[in-house]
């Protein structure tokens, strides 16, 4: 590990409000829950000295998954694995229990969060499309007061999002999608498991006859955050699926993404790729 | 060839006993040697240049850290040699005046505290005035900026056989093509790492995960100015090698003593991280080989023209040698009687490339086969059935001039090998298949190949290995050797070959750590060499010391018992004393090289093999996916069933890696992707069931039979995943790794 050990700080706060004071504090501590990634950087020696807040001695941010009226509600805590466990979820949000199952190994699974995974913001995260297709709405919560944000309007650019320093997430409030739509959720990664996405797409499409009732489509790992596509969705809404109405859509999306280039991965083959995973989702919908 | 009639029944060859350090890995109880504990140690770390090339202007230790607490040596620090006994003199253990390559080592800190000496390495600061680097094999041969000697080239190699010239205007087909094979990294479960204990008076001690110890010791004595007797050079248990630990643990070594030398003896322990080992250390040889060839229109191989460049880096190191095996494998199993083979390794600012599992013919054989492919396409010939045309058969010549004395089997391997895979069936389905259906093709394809076992040409000569073995208090007998077990399971069937020719119990035979103050210099634990050079060695010395016991009235001339056996030693032991006896390498007769001329027996024994691989391909996405693998080969004698079949499986899962997933980035020269979650290697999710068969065809001159085995399987698997390829999506494949973008860019051209 390369990691000096003595410059790092651990908060291991009892309740929320004391988290939240502490986090009011100025240079705020970092907030460290599962630790998926930190613990990588931290391993290379990339991980910034200072003072980190443990999340885990408070037992409020622990909570079992609840159903509340037409939302399903994650706590700060909840792991992958719980998701991938529980009955209604596994009902109701099918694209998490498989995004859950794309996550790193069973280790990862049972340590990581979804909280984290929002708010690490990184634009190959595996769980955040999943959440953004079901319509997720995030409480933010800080020493001055309570928000709830759409997880569609969270991030702002590369590692850029709306949650300011001195808030935590609190709750993730996942709301229960209608009966009759069809879903759509693939990873390709550089490998079967245990890979980082180079495209992904996740989706949500509600059909009233053969008319576009609803749509969300998300990708990760092709724009600097998770992407959701509202030019595409909106040249969809409304109007009655068919392999025309496809081919246009795929041209808009086509101008609307603006893919990386990496390490991982070539520009021309995210484009490429994602705009036939969005072809395929499409076809499935079409042949409902 | 002499094939055994009857073959005979042995009580230890072709079994499985357990693995000799079986119980100790999986209980825990293995000490490796980040392990070891060390009373007062101090943890070293190595400071290493961020450019490829530059003259380095000073050194400074800024403040922030207590340096006064630290050990620091640089290359002024050295006592002897700053030199890396290597094939050439080179490469320095610390850079003096002129940086070659990114990672390269420069200074080195050391201190009681593990998290100090990682944050110390943060106020290290490096002045260097940046030079011109060459970071392609194209920039190197340009000849604008010579690095190296007069041309920026290592070494050539030139076969020539009968005139290709004379062909190329009459024939009825000339194919020509060009290869690439980019670098892999060997990616051993344990990284490199060592313990030092270093002063004049008490000489030098290292421990450490390593291939050849002796190695080590050829490489401290000039760099202490210490005789043999003061550099002491002890194995380790050791987390895989696959080359990466044949000549580049000299460098940690040599590292860590200098520290210790500094610290009056301290002892210094080196333990790379990940992302060290695989930014700094060696990786397979990069190479790009052209290749023309004439054919008859019924597929008749008239000619051939070879020329292969291979990527050396930044110092010889054994490039020279990689590239002696990558020419001497590059003309396949095939006959050809006019051939010229012209190959080279040049310069380039990266860090050294290094042995690899395979040595140079992984990537030459790539080549020739995708070419036969290639070739096949052309002709409108199916591949089998030009292979079948060309293949070697009982009296016909490579283009080294090596006669085939016996049939060596090339068309029953292949004929094996594609009836396992049912290659002709899938093949017209596949056909079928990929006309109908345009979102998923599939493909089959085989490679046919040999791999020379043991040193080439005259090097097992020049190494006249010594092994031997010694009577235990307890009345078994003891290995000594320096061949050490790096999960190939080198101790086990050593201990069986002993066992075998005692006639004693395999339990009785034990195997000394290899250790250069106890152990003879038995070479070292590289070239499918092991079990067929050492092995043979090792038998012979057993045979002997059973002579003695015999000859001395100790034990009866016929058959014993093992208990016979042990009551036996017991009693020499009591009234002789120790008893150890030594055997030498004994080269085979009817064996010339000819090093000048490269003609000759480049190889005394060579192993030979059909690899079928079967894939689909998701037209989506464009990922391949290996869904059968079937590897047959001719090996001579199988000692242990399930470690050789082991050894088969991962060098197949390793070879599959190389073909299809891991791609070394550059930049500067050196490797980006230094991280698991960017380098990346197949799990046994994206690897097939590896169905493997073995063809015994004793070799004279190998224990009970055996050759080499533990290589081949990197050889095949690239060209026949990248021959599947080309026929589901029916374009012709160069290059590897063969990632999903490459396929997209093929098939959306």
């Amino acid at each position: 590990m390369r990691t000096y050990l003595p410059e790092f700080d651990v908060v291991s706060p009892r309740t929320l409000d004391e988290a939240l004071r502490v986090l009011s504090q100025n240079p705020p501590p970092t907030p460290l829950a599962g630790g998926t990634d930190l613990m990588v950087l931290m391993n290379a020696g990339q991980l910034k000295p200072g003072a980190y807040l443990n999340l885990h001695s408070i037992s409020d941010l622990h909570r079992p998954i609840e159903e509340a009226g037409k939302e399903i509600v994650f706590s700060a805590l909840t792991t992958y694995s719980e998701a991938r466990r529980h009955p209604l979820v596994r009902r109701c949000l099918p694209m998490l229990g498989i995004a859950a199952r794309e996550i790193g190994a069973l280790q990862i699974q049972s340590r990581g969060t979804w909280a984290g995974n929002i708010v690490n913001a990184s634009p190959a995260a595996d769980g955040v499309p999943a959440l953004m297709a079901y319509d997720t709405r995030v409480e933010l919560a800080s020493h001055s007061g309570t928000r709830t944000v759409n997880l569609c309007d969270f991030y702002l650019g590369y590692k850029k999002t709306v949650r300011r320093p001195d808030e935590l997430i609190t709750a993730i409030r996942i709301s229960i999608p209608a009966d009759r739509r069809i879903e759509y959720y693939r990873k390709v990664g550089t490998r079967k498991f245990q890979a980082i996405s180079k495209v992904l797409l996740a989706g949500v499409i509600v059909l009233e006859g053969r008319r576009v009732e609803k749509i969300r489509l998300v990708f990760a790992s092709v724009m600097p955050f998770t992407y959701r596509a509202r030019q595409t969705e909106s040249i969809l809404q409304g109007r009655d699926i068919d392999s025309g109405l496809i081919a246009e859509a795929l041209d808009v999306l086509k101008q609307e993404l603006n893919p990386i280039d990496d390490i991982r991965s070539t520009a021309r083959y995210r484009l490429g790729v994602a705009a036939r995973l969005f072809e395929e989702f499409l076809q499935k919908a079409r042949m409902k | 060839m002499p094939q055994v009639s009857s073959p005979p029944t042995f009580q230890w060859i072709g079994r499985n006993p357990p693995r000799k350090e079986s119980i100790d890995k999986v209980t825990g109880r293995a000490l490796y040697i980040d392990d070891l504990k060390f009373e007062g140690v101090l943890y070293g770390k190595t400071i290493r240049s961020a450019v490829p090339r530059g003259i380095l202007k000073n050194i400074s230790f800024l403040p922030g850290v207590p340096w006064g607490e630290f050990t620091i040596v640089t290359a002024k620090d050295i006592p002897g040699k700053n030199i890396v006994s290597l094939i050439e003199l080179d490469q320095p253990f610390l850079v003096e005046r002129e940086i070659k390559h990114a990672a390269e080592p420069i200074a080195l800190i050391a201190h009681p505290d593990k998290g100090l000496v990682e944050k110390a390495m943060n106020f290290v600061k490096i002045d260097v005035d940046e030079l011109p680097a060459i970071l392609t094999i194209d920039e190197s041969l340009s000849g604008k900026n010579i690095q190296w000697g007069t041309d920026n080239i290592f070494k050539t190699f030139h076969i020539r056989r009968g005139d290709p010239d004379s062909i190329w205007s009459k024939a009825d087909v000339v194919v020509e093509g060009e290869y690439w094979t980019g670098a892999q990294e060997q990616l051993y479960i344990e990284p490199q790492g060592v313990v030092a204990v270093a002063s004049r008076e008490k000489g030098v001690t290292v421990w450490g995960s390593m291939q050849c110890p002796f190695y080590v010791q050829k490489g401290l004595k000039p760099l202490f100015d210490l005789p043999e007797d003061k550099v002491r050079v002890i194995y380790t248990v050791t987390g895989g090698g696959f080359g990466g630990k044949e000549e580049y643990p000299t460098l940690p070594a040599a590292h860590a003593a200098l520290l210790s030398w500094k610290a009056g003896g301290q002892p210094v322990k080196i333990i790379y991280d990940r992302i060290e080992d695989m930014w700094a250390t060696t990786k397979r040889h990069p190479c790009r080989t052209r290749i023309k060839s004439a054919f008859s229109r019924d597929g008749k191989l008239a000619a051939l023209k070879i020329d292969a460049t291979m990527d050396g880096g930044a110092y010889a190191t054994l490039s020279a040698v990689v590239l002696s095996r990558g020419t001497l494998h590059s003309f396949g199993p095939y006959k050809c009687e006019h051939a010229v083979i012209d190959t080279r390794a040049v310069f380039t600012n990266s860090p050294p490339y290094g042995a690899f599992r395979g040595f140079g013919a992984p990537q030459t054989i790539f080549a020739i086969e995708q070419h036969m492919d290639r070739a096949a396409r052309t002709l409108g010939i199916e591949p089998d059935e030009l292979r079948l045309k060309n293949i070697l058969r009982k009296g016909d010549a490579m283009p080294t001039g090596q006669i085939m004395k016996e049939d060596p089997g090339v068309d029953g391997v292949l004929k094996k090998a594609l009836d396992e895979s049912n290659y002709l069936e899938k093949r017209r389905a596949y056909r079928e298949h990929n006309h109908a259906d345009s979102r998923v093709k599939k493909g089959v394809g085989f490679a046919l190949f040999f791999h020379g076992a043991g040193f080439t040409g005259s090097g097992e000569v020049f190494l006249d290995s010594k092994a031997g073995v010694e009577l235990t208090a307890e009345g078994g007998v003891r290995i000594l050797s320096a061949n050490t077990e790096i999960g190939q399971g080198s101790f086990t069937t050593h201990s069986q070959i002993v066992a075998e020719e005692l006639g004693i119990s395999y339990e009785m035979v034990e195997v000394a750590t290899p250790d250069t103050a106890v152990v003879p210099n038995s070479g070292p634990t590289v070239a499918s060499r092991t079990c067929m050079v050492v092995g043979e060695i090792l038998r012979k010395a057993a045979a002997d010391l059973r002579e003695v016991l015999v000859k001395s009235g100790h034990l009866p001339g016929g058959r014993h018992t093992p208990e016979e056996f042990r009551r036996a030693a017991l009693r020499y032991r009591e009234t002789q004393g120790e008893l150890k006896v030594f055997s030498k390498y004994q080269p085979p007769s009817g064996i010339h090289w000819d090093d000048k001329t490269y003609t000759g027996e480049a190889y005394g024994a060579y192993a030979w093999a059909c690899y079928v691989s079967d894939v689909e391909i998701d037209m989506t996405t464009c990922q391949v996916e290996v869904l059968d693998f079937v590897a047959v080969q001719e090996v001579g004698r199988v000692i242990h069933p399930v470690i050789a079949k082991g050894q088969i499986e991962g060098g197949v899962a390793q070879a599959i890696g190389w073909a299809l997933y891991e791609n070394v980035v550059l930049h500067q020269g050196v490797m980006q992707n230094i991280q698991l979650t960017n380098y990346i290697l197949p799990t046994t999710a994206d690897t097939p069931p590896i169905r493997v068969f073995f063809h015994e065809h004793p070799y004279p001159n190998g224990p009970y039979g055996a050759k080499g085995l533990g290589e081949l399987p990197m050889d095949g698997p690239a060209p026949a995943i990248a021959a599947a390829v080309a026929f589901a999506i029916d374009r012709n494949i160069a290059s590897i790794p063969i990632l999903p973008e490459t396929i997209f860019e093929a098939t959306n051209g």
